[in-house]
């Protein structure tokens, strides 16, 4: 039963990767690729998760901390890039 | 008996991303869109995480730091994330849905507009 179940929402997860993927290709803006790409991003960390109780090893818990710090990151760099084209501001008024 | 609150827990998750995703391609505009990614495919990553954690805390007998510090960092990040999408492309004139009644961050920005005016 927890095999059955694990491999039922792996394959859901990839489907929502792969839905989501039409977003990134499709989005008439610049902001729905960013959302999606995010999307994508934290849906890779539940992907990476099952797929650790598959193989019964705690050894990609550092892949998931970077995938999330990494998605976050380019998030938000993208985020204030398409806002003003400049990341790091350094003028505080 | 374990097997099956995990079992619970990873199908709960793989659900809540589906959501998410169909969210992401039916919603009308991005800030309608913002609402699937940053909660539902967020809850459904948590669930995933608390499955794992469960799984080597109660099967295997480890505890793991870093699968509960990922449930923190991306409980903690995502709301952040969806907020900057959110601010930069209000800022960069993205529309709303034409069937949007309401916009109050446009009468905010007048109202600050207007006061600036008056000031100089």
């Amino acid at each position: 039963m927890l095999t059955l179940s694990l491999n039922i929402s792996l394959i859901i997860m990839s489907l929502s990767i792969l839905v989501c993927f039409i977003r990134v290709v499709k989005g008439p803006t610049m902001s729905d690729r960013v959302v999606a790409l995010d999307t994508i991003g934290i849906t890779l960390i539940g992907v990476i998760g099952i797929v650790m109780i598959i193989q019964n090893t705690l050894a990609y818990a550092e892949v998931i901390l970077v995938i999330a710090i990494l998605a976050f990151i380019g998030t938000i760099a993208l985020a204030k890039f398409i806002e003003g084209g400049v990341i790091f501001d350094r003028d505080h008024n | 008996m374990i097997e099956i609150i995990i079992s619970l827990l990873v199908l709960l998750g793989g659900f809540l991303s589906l959501l998410g995703a169909i969210g992401i391609v039916r919603f009308p505009d991005v800030y309608g869109r913002l609402h699937a990614a940053t909660k539902s495919a967020t809850l459904g990553v948590i669930s995933t995480m608390l499955a794992v954690y469960v799984h080597f805390h109660f099967v295997e007998g480890l505890f793991s730091g870093k699968v509960l510090l990922t449930i923190l960092f991306v409980f903690l990040t995502a709301p952040v994330a969806g907020f900057m999408i959110a601010r930069s492309a209000y800022n960069v004139g993205v529309e709303l849905w034409d069937q949007s009644t309401q916009d109050d961050l446009k009468k905010a920005f007048e109202k600050k507009a207007k006061a600036k005016k008056a000031r100089s």
